[in-house]
């Protein structure tokens, strides 16, 4: 009969492709101080929670091994079904792993809220971000300028994405800086990200959204602040401008677009974009109430104070 | 006249789906053949077909599960296999058209129409033989359940041949599935295969509620109920809670997409986040209903496999419970990335972080049962130790999840695809599968080929870690899920190691196929001539294998947990009474097939738009469960010489193999 | 003889074991499990409230609930729901106490008051769609709809149920199947009225008082 199980022969090829694959693991080598709290956290996690799973899985592998029905010298206590001691222990202890992993998700899910500015002299810089079918339109509101499927910024600047959908939902992600969010028609989402080290990194949608959701990539290209102003300046030489009948023209289902530059914007499209959704808003009500309030940092679904713990309305207080 | 259908609508130019529907047809085709050439119709429609016997409901249940695990796995093989071919440089062979229907589909069916149905299969049969009970509590009802669950996977497979299917995502988020975006008919199949078939799981939740809470043998107080029971019961809470939320809710899409409502569009005030609240508020209580009754099984699995007492049986019970209420207080955790609050967003963790204290009491329970115990290396408890180990794992990635500050970088990527699919495999699907080698001798009267039961266990569990591992791996260099094409090479090595994992979990579903067919040619070695095959504790194993159609001759008294167990202790075990009485059992009926069959025709009427006809399959519906309640003739007593004739049968089979009386 | 046979312990064992294995009531399992549907479609109308609750001020251009509802007129909406629930408890005093005639006649005059409900909102919903202001306009409109909607099909199936339990009560007598079937739709009947309430106070009164 057979006994216990062996090592899975699994467990040891998976390791040899993780070298082989270079540890080029976007999440564990992030390019950004959010990316480098999450890995922290998510090692710390591990490393609790190996405490009680690796000695379950020991236990599986020694009690099937030693009280195998033909080690008749095992001791045998078939009516043995209760210990005080033992009911204490693995209640308590993973109790208390709990408390010590609960404490850390308390303070660092207010850390790491995308919504939080990130700590920094450097004063923000703004990119607008709004998923269409199949592309990501960004846009620029303090240059004047707007892109399709990519964006630069500078090394050590924080940057405050704002995202917003022109369509279905899809989540704004970089994965190599950290956090993604959600992209909502008619919702304000924003995410704070910084790039630490200059390099070209991938973006894409986390969320399905149809059948050319696999070609919405972007590059976010972290400069130096003079790479940056160069960029700028080509993003300028562009002979496209992105007015509000432009973008209605972008928000036809296309696949696999190109990198587009536009060198002037619509003032507040962005806004103008978000608004498209809220029905026509009766002056003076709840909506318009919503619209003024608005003023880039209140968002509809974000009350801090946590009171409301399931569906947020599109309408604010 | 026929609304949108129109020839159009055969998929003629998908080499695929049409050689999948051929293979289909050709297999109905044999099976109906058999049928004629057998002359089996009638015996299949009086025994089977209009059976409101809970064990025979049970097998059908089981049945349709098996074969969509094997529709299922199909949609798997080719995901695994076309991804592997698109991340080296080619198109794969999978349009986005096509693939986007397959890992949809593959989601419904898992969990619909496989993971469900295998589950309330395995309630069907057990759960009255556990109680001592004779049948459930609404056997009409019990019946109805099921073949409005056949309609849902009818409409499912109907939609591969005939249109086509959701290309949402199994649930299917607004503004995706609305009007606007998914203008085809994909979407409309999901809602009414869904709808029809949830009908049929809500109104098994009554029925399992009320026949576990009134129909327990004289004496069986709470707290001597087997385990198994105890997590059906909390089963059919979550499902009595639950499930209304998604009826509600996929009523509202139906309604945006039907009357041009705007619960969930963009414009117009509609809110797409309350659909993923609402679904979700169902979504997280439907894993609970699926994993509570597999601990059940590894629970009842463990004790009589190592012949010693399931340790902690109370804190088991009340672990189950907490589990049960908190899993309605959790559901945001998988939309932490949707923008709620941090306050928000960290109770919703750290009460999904709270859940997994009651779960690991569990397992150290089944350790510590095992422990000082005499284990016998059956294929259910293999199935058992490889849950231990691989859902142990599954746990901690969850709880990783669980926090938000990480979910924001794993949220949708291939690690969250591995870790719903370790609990999952690990923990539902090796606790089913369990429960099927170790109550299948009860069901069918002969037990299961050992050791091709072996073989598929050791492929399944290795094929689960080559494939799922590089799927954790993958998570980490920021791949995310669904994408179908452009997949960058850096990839294809962990991604066509998957696919080998995913053609080793196919040897084990060919070894599982074998098992069956050598264990039915080889029924007469391995008959099963007590009842009890394993030494079992609990009363279903007091009956004969299989049961007599009325399950208890007389009514068993119940003084103590693991009855039948200690019953064989004091000796009246396998005892038969000097009288016996009429036994009161319900007629079987053709009501609950039939109201099914009119509701296939709504529900393909209402995907097409074809108005008139869903009318007729409506009114059919609501006439034939009326003309249902004014018969009368509904019952019956099974006669003494019956009873007694059946009975003898038992009590000699059992003399012939000379069982003893005790341990 | 006889008389010892049917005094013999073992057939007094027989007798009394052929009494426990009826010790499941079947009408009193209907009628808890008939408890645990009503739970489920308390939480189905929980949903529909939630939903309303959140998309309530979503008017869009439409109009607000201030603006198309009419209170008097469903203050008679809810007269007649009520009267029906009191009818029918009339209803089942007279089942308690046999009264076939007695009970039918409740019960038709709850049928009547019933469908005078479903009439009146079906008015008011044709109105409502007449003048541009059906689901379709707003998230509101619809959450209004689909809530009161349901409401009104749950109590249209109720009086189908009534109806054929009519037919079925003069076909077959006041029997205890019959009974139980009454008891049932008494109970729905009852939280139809319940759910009534809620809505009433939540949709119209809250909508249109300041």
């Amino acid at each position: 009969m057979r006994g216990n199980k062996q090592i899975q022969p699994g467990w040891l090829l998976c390791l040899a492709a993780l070298f082989l694959s270079g540890c080029n693991m976007a999440l564990l080598d992030p390019k950004g101080q959010i990316g480098l709290e999450q890995r922290s956290l998510i090692i710390t996690a591990i490393a609790l929670m190996l405490i009680v799973v690796v000695p379950v899985i020991v236990m599986t592998f020694w009690f099937a091994w030693r009280y195998r029905a033909s080690n008749t010298k095992a001791t045998y206590t078939p009516d043995w079904e209760h210990s005080n001691k033992i009911e204490f222990v693995v209640w308590t202890i993973p109790c208390i792993i709990i408390l010590i992993l609960g404490v850390i998700t308390w303070r660092s899910t207010h850390a790491l809220d995308p919504r939080q500015p990130i700590a920094s002299p450097a004063k923000p810089l703004v990119i607008e971000a709004i998923s269409l079918d199949w592309k990501w339109l960004f846009i620029y509101p303090e240059q004047g300028i707007a892109t399709v499927n990519q964006i630069a910024f500078p090394v050590n600047v924080p940057v405050q994405f704002k995202v917003t959908s022109g369509s279905v939902m899809n989540s704004f992600f970089i994965p190599q800086l950290g956090s993604q969010i959600y992209a909502m028609a008619g919702m304000r989402n924003q995410l704070h990200l910084i790039a630490n080290e200059e390099g070209n990194y991938q973006g894409i949608s986390a969320n399905y959204s149809g059948h050319g959701f696999s070609g919405m990539k972007f590059t976010a290209e972290a400069r130096s602040q003079e790479g940056f102003e160069q960029w700028l300046a080509q993003v300028k030489t562009s002979s496209s401008s992105l007015q509000f009948t432009d973008y209605q023209k972008l928000v036809e289902p296309t696949q696999n677009n190109p990198v587009a530059y536009y060198s002037t914007v619509e003032a507040k499209l962005y806004d103008r974009i978000v608004n498209q959704f809220m029905g026509h808003g009766l002056p003076g009500g709840t909506q318009h109430q919503m619209m003024e309030m608005s003023h880039e940092d209140a968002m509809p679904m974000s009350h801090g104070n946590g009171e409301h713990m399931d569906a947020h309305s599109g309408n604010g207080e | 006249m026929f609304g949108k259908l129109t020839l159009e609508a055969i998929p003629y130019h998908e080499p695929i789906i049409m050689g999948a529907v051929g293979a289909m047809i050709l297999g109905g085709l044999a099976l109906f053949a058999a049928l004629t050439y057998f002359g089996k119709w009638k015996w299949l429609w009086t025994e089977w077909l209009t059976s409101v016997d809970h064990k025979k409901i049970g097998v059908m249940y089981i049945i349709v599960a098996m074969l969509m695990l094997l529709r299922g796995f199909a949609d798997a093989i080719m995901m695994r296999m076309h991804m592997a071919a698109a991340s080296a440089g080619t198109e794969g062979f999978l349009p986005p058209h096509h693939y986007d229907q397959i890992f949809t589909a593959h989601g419904v069916i898992m969990i619909f129409f496989m993971a469900m149905p295998f589950m309330v299969g395995l309630m069907n049969i057990v759960v009255p033989l556990q109680i001592g009970a004779r049948d459930v509590a609404y056997p009409f009802l019990n019946s109805l359940s099921f073949w409005l669950f056949v309609v849902g996977v009818a409409l499912m497979n109907i939609s591969l041949g005939v249109g086509e299917f959701a290309q949402t995502g199994w649930l299917a988020y607004p503004p995706l599935s609305g009007k606007q975006f998914s203008p085809g008919v994909g979407v409309d199949y999901w809602i009414w295969s869904l709808q029809i078939s949830g009908i049929g799981t809500l109104l098994t939740g009554v029925n399992f509620f009320a026949t576990i809470l009134k129909m327990r043998a004289p004496g069986m107080k709470m707290m001597q109920m087997p385990v198994f029971t105890w997590t059906a019961l909390c089963t059919n809470v979550l499902i009595i809670i639950s499930f209304p939320i998604l009826t509600a809710t996929v009523a509202l899409l139906t309604m945006d997409r039907y009357l041009g409502t705007h619960f969930f569009t963009n414009e117009m005030g509609g809110n797409q986040m309350m659909y993923v609240n609402l679904i979700w508020a169902w979504g997280h209580p439907e894993v609970y209903i699926l994993i509570l009754p597999a601990f059940g099984i590894f629970s009842e699995v463990v004790a009589t496999f190592c012949k010693k007492r399931l340790f902690g049986y109370t804190s088991l019970v009340w672990a189950t419970a907490a589990i049960t209420i908190l899993s309605f207080i959790v559901w945001l955790h998988h939309f932490f990335t949707m923008g709620a609050g941090a306050n928000v967003n960290a109770f919703f963790g750290i009460a999904t972080m709270i859940i997994s204290i009651p779960t690991g009491v569990k397992i150290f329970n089944w350790l510590f049962t095992m422990y000082r115990g005499r284990i016998q290396f059956s294929v259910p408890i293999l199935w058992t130790l490889g849950f231990l180990v691989t859902f142990s794992i599954g746990g901690m990635t969850g709880v990783l999840l669980a926090v938000p500050g990480a979910d924001f970088v794993l949220h949708n990527s291939l690690f969250l695809i591995a870790h719903f699919h370790n609990v999952i495999i690990g923990g539902v699907v090796f606790g089913y599968l369990a429960g099927f080698n170790y109550w299948f001798p009860k069901a069918f009267g002969f037990t299961l080929n050992e050791r091709l039961g072996r073989y598929s266990f050791w492929f399944w569990i290795t094929g689960f870690f080559f494939a799922f591992v590089p799927l954790y791996i993958l998570g980490f260099m920021g791949m995310t899920r669904r994408v179908s094409n452009q997949i960058d090479p850096q990839y294809h090595l962990l991604l066509a190691i998957a696919a080998g994992g995913a053609v080793l979990i196919l040897i084990g579903i060919i070894c599982q196929l074998l098992q069956l067919a050598v264990s039915i040619r080889d029924r007469e070695k391995n008959r099963d001539l007590t009842g009890d095959p394993w030494g079992g504790r609990t009363l279903e194993w007091s009956t004969s294998s299989p049961p007599p159609f009325y399950n208890f001759a007389k009514l068993p008294e119940v003084k103590d947990r693991d009855a039948f167990w200690a019953a064989k202790e004091d000796g009246s075990a396998f005892q038969q009474p000097a009288h016996y009485a009429p036994i009161h059992m319900p007629k079987n009926t053709s009501a609950g097939i039939i109201i099914s069959a009119f509701s296939l025709v709504m529900g393909f009427a209402l995907v097409w738009h074809i108005w008139w006809l869903a009318i007729v399959g409506l009114v059919g519906m609501i006439a034939t469960y009326i003309k249902h309640t004014f018969n009368d003739d509904v019952d019956y007593y099974v006669p003494v010489e019956v009873v007694e004739r059946t009975e003898n049968e038992h009590f000699a089979a059992i003399a012939k193999a000379g069982v003893n009386h005790g341990r | 003889m006889a008389a010892e046979i049917l005094h013999h312990p073992a057939a007094q064992a027989a007798h009394a074991e052929h009494h426990t294995e009826h010790h499941h009531d079947a009408g009193g399992n209907a009628i808890f499990g008939f408890w645990i549907y009503l739970m489920n479609d308390c939480i189905l109308f929980a949903t529909l409230f939630a939903t309303y609750a959140v998309l309530a001020g979503n008017i869009a251009d439409g109009p607000s609930a201030k603006e198309i509802f009419e209170l008097p007129y469903v203050l008679v909406e809810t007269f007649l729901l009520l009267f029906s629930s009191v009818t029918y408890g009339f209803a089942m005093l007279a089942f308690y106490k046999q009264q076939k005639q007695a009970l039918l006649g409740w019960l038709a005059i709850t049928f009547v008051f019933g469908l005078g409900f479903i009439g009146m909102e079906i008015n008011e919903f044709a109105h409502l769609i007449g003048e541009g202001f059906g689901p379709d306009r707003s998230a509101f409109l619809s959450a209004f709809f689909t809530l009161v909607g349901t409401h009104g099909l749950h109590v249209l199936s109720g009086l189908i149920w009534m109806a054929v339990l009519m037919i079925q009560l003069v076909k077959n007598g006041l029997t205890a199947k019959n009974g139980t079937r009454l008891m049932c739709l008494s109970l729905f009947w009852h939280f139809l009225d319940l759910i009534w309430i809620c809505v009433f106070t939540v949709v119209y009164l809250m909508g249109v008082l300041p």
